[in-house]
């Protein structure tokens, strides 16, 4: 008899995961953040995230279709992009700033640099710097959220704030620490911050389901505890000993500004973070550090999104000199 | 005590519900067998037989012409009809046809060797050595070689390798349930032959009975410890076993012996004891026929010699979808054109797949998401293996250890976007040690 027969060479069989399950999954994680920041931030916000996303997916099946590329817009992995551009944009953001993005995202960030797995940066990120160097003041225009009636300004915004008061405005406290501290805290309440009833961007208010987001990508194997792990705890660390020793004041600089965000699901970007475990850990330190330093220290009120941008241009740095050692040693 | 386990690794379905069960069954006589005369590791032998001789189960038919290299004995009683090249698993070779007579008339030369409390150890080497013993784990590395290390190294532990990671295949797990006394003897012979006094047998926890028989046989042996493996894909390759039991990790690029460790698979020490104990060279194994592809899964004892086809016959044929034949399991196992090949000291198994479970899905980019490199055992990165691979840049594959890969496959099996990185990594190798050749 004759039969029609595969040759191959091993292995045989092939596990269920596949890049499109993966990216899936990254959108369902994401999913709970964003309904979360369409209720609190209204109807807009939704209108920038459904514009985000479905200019991405166009873009990337435009520009494949140009270079005469499969395209492979059925991946999700323009959906992730888009849809993590729009919780990084803020709720009050015009449909042109989406596209905008959504395109540099795309089409710069990830296609002219090879596309899916080649893009050096993470392609949300790089967009959100670009559009905020050209538009910065639409980009930090944070809606209120309509829960309750509170300040504009982030929590980080007002810890930051502390530090540049006058010796006469400091005089009433200890010290500028606790000035930060008693300031945020008529902001917002640490219940606040981690429900995430505070003013933000889109996707980086409610710490909580970004936290359960983060849980059910570890569940399912998409990021390992590596980068987020090493990149909340160095904040966590560093700010106890750069914010005069106050856990409270580390509590909130744990929950405020993109951190729980940026530490699982932007730093956790395959292509832009190190493939091996040593070069992620040290990648999610580089990071942590950079965004205390930032934060403390630097211009802006919030270091997650530079922090994770510089550390990704030193990822292939990072990844050279952090190759695992082989089974059995040697040479 | 908690499992042993080495770092890395990957949980594919184990696939052995279908025969786990299924105790080994005899096959009907082979009216003919073809028997290779290079089933193992090393040197061809030569035939010792002539066309219309009359030869017996157990008779040499084939001689080992140096020192790697195992001789080939006689799996029927009958007439040897041909001897010429013929189709086996690796190309044309060498075979002897006989034609059984159905009488299984036992050879002269197969009787008790004695008992390993008074033969000493090169008297059982040499045993070893006649009975043309090889791994039957799936190399078929003649086993007398690996029992002489060279003085300078000793040897501190033998290990029988009882994991049968591969999925799909029970062989060994039957053999272990079945006849866990010969496993154990056969290791105190291995023992003996190295003057090792400490020997594990290592077999993963999804087979608990085994484990539970084998402690069982190896209850009065001082010296013996039969130990629970965590259920992990490579748990049974031998640097990743060495590992798992003893701690001591084989140096890249080097041999088991020299981490002192000798390792074997719990079928290979059935064999020894079969050869001390009755004196029958290994004519027959433990093959598991397997998969979607076949109409009854079964566990089968089978002859050296007997073509697959007959085999495959006997536990119903196959399927009309069929679409893979793999010989062994569906990790390492290599997969064949035709059933019209003989089988050899070294199937484990015959593997059948169906369209289904055959059908590779499209390979798309690498989206670099490290899974590859978080699992592999030997700790090299695929990816980035397989991209120097893909643009010929070989040295550069070399600085990254592509030597250290020992082919597991687990690689390919984890990547989500389909990439056959073992395939690119097997290129690799075979450049880089073809560079060193002509240097």
């Amino acid at each position: 008899m004759e039969l029609k027969l595969n040759l191959s060479s091993s292995p045989h069989i092939r596990s269920k995961d596949k890049t499109s399950t993966i990216m899936r999954d990254v959108v369902i994680a994401l999913t709970p953040a964003t309904l979360f920041g369409i209720y609190i931030f209204g109807m807009n916000a939704l209108m920038v995230v459904a514009v985000s996303i479905i200019t991405a997916v166009l873009t990337e099946a435009g520009i494949q279709k140009l270079r005469n590329k499969k395209i492979t817009i059925t991946d999700w992995s323009a959906v992730v992009t888009g849809l993590l551009l729009a919780m990084n944009m803020p709720g009050g953001s015009p449909w042109w700033l989406a596209v905008i993005g959504a395109v540099f995202a795309i089409a710069i960030a990830k296609h002219a640099f090879g596309g899916l797995g080649h893009n050096f940066i993470n392609p949300a990120l790089a967009a959100r710097a670009f559009i905020m160097s050209g538009w910065m003041g639409r980009m930090t225009g944070y809606t209120t959220p309509k829960i309750h009636e509170i300040s504009q300004a982030t929590p980080l915004n007002v810890i930051k704030g502390a530090f540049s008061l006058d010796t006469s405005a400091l005089s009433q406290f200890k010290d500028v620490y606790d000035a930060a501290l008693a300031n945020v805290q008529s902001t917002a309440s640490l219940g606040d911050m981690f429900f995430g009833n505070i003013g933000g961007v889109i996707g980086e208010t409610s710490a909580l389901l970004l936290i359960l987001g983060g849980l059910y990508l570890l569940l399912r194997g998409v990021i390992s505890y590596r980068i987020p792990t090493f990149y909340i705890g160095t904040v966590a660390i560093l700010s106890f000993f750069l914010y005069g020793f106050n856990l409270e004041l580390v509590a909130y600089l744990l929950l405020g500004g993109g951190l729980m965000l940026g530490a699982f699901f932007m730093a956790t970007d395959y292509s832009s973070s190190p493939i091996n475990p040593k070069g992620q850990i040290i990648f999610a330190i580089g990071c942590g550090i950079l965004t205390v330093v930032i934060r403390r220290f630097g211009g802006y009120p919030e270091g997650v999104s530079y922090s994770i941008l510089l550390m990704n241009v030193a990822a292939p740095l990072i990844e050279k000199y952090s190759s695992p050692k082989v089974f059995g040693g040697g040479k | 005590m908690g499992l042993l386990s080495f770092r890395g690794g990957i949980h594919p379905p184990h696939a052995k519900k279908s025969t786990e069960k299924k105790p080994v069954e005899h096959l009907v006589e082979p009216k003919v067998v073809v028997i290779p005369l290079h089933q193992h590791i090393g040197a061809p032998c030569e035939p010792v037989v002539n066309v219309g001789d009359h030869v017996k189960v157990g008779q040499k038919i084939g001689n080992a012409t140096s020192f790697v290299s195992a001789p080939v004995h006689s799996s029927v009683s009958g007439v040897v009809k041909e001897i010429g090249p013929k189709l086996t698993l690796g190309g044309k070779t060498t075979c002897v046809v006989i034609e059984s007579d159905g009488l299984n008339t036992i050879s002269e030369e197969v009787k008790p060797k004695g008992d390993i409390s008074t033969l000493d150890g090169k008297e059982i080497l040499e045993i070893i050595k006649e009975a043309g013993i090889v791994g039957m784990g799936g190399a078929g590395f003649p086993t007398h070689v690996k029992l002489s290390p060279p003085p300078n190294k000793p040897i501190d532990y033998v290990i029988l390798n009882g994991a049968e990671c591969e999925p799909y295949l029970t062989a060994d797990h039957r053999l272990m349930l079945e006849n866990p006394e010969s496993i154990i003897y056969g290791l105190k012979a291995l023992m003996k032959v190295l003057g090792v006094t400490k020997g594990y047998v290592g077999i993963e926890n999804n087979k608990m009975d085994a484990i539970e028989k084998m402690t069982k046989a190896a209850e009065k042996e001082a010296g013996i410890e039969v130990v629970a493996l965590k259920t992990k894909y490579p748990q049974g390759a031998e640097k990743q076993l060495i590992y798992a039991c003893t701690k001591r990790q084989v140096p890249s690029g080097g041999l088991p012996l020299e981490a002192g460790v000798v390792v074997s698979n719990v079928a290979t020490a059935s064999a020894v004891s079969e050869a001390i104990q009755t004196g029958m060279p290994l004519v027959q194994r433990i093959c598991t026929v397997t998969g979607s592809g076949v109409k009854e899964p079964k566990n089968v004892m089978i002859k050296t010699g007997t073509m697959l086809s007959e085999i495959v016959e006997q536990c119903g044929g196959l399927t009309d979808d069929i679409s893979k034949l793999i010989w062994g399991g569906p990790m390492m196992g290599i997969s064949m054109s035709t059933l019209n090949i003989p089988a050899t000291k070294t199937a484990s198994g015959i593997l059948c797949l169906n369209e289904a479970d055959a059908t590779i899905p499209e390979k798309s980019d690498c989206i670099k998401c490290g899974k590859c490199v978080d699992i592999c055992p030997a700790f090299i990165q695929p990816m980035l293996l397989d991209a120097y691979a893909l643009r010929s840049n070989y040295d550069q594959a070399e600085k990254l250890r592509v030597l250290d890969c020992i082919e597991c496959g687990s690689c390919s099996f984890v990547c989500p976007a389909k990439r056959p990185l073992l395939h690119s990594i097997r290129v690799a190798k075979r450049e880089v040690l073809a560079r060193k050749k002509r240097v």
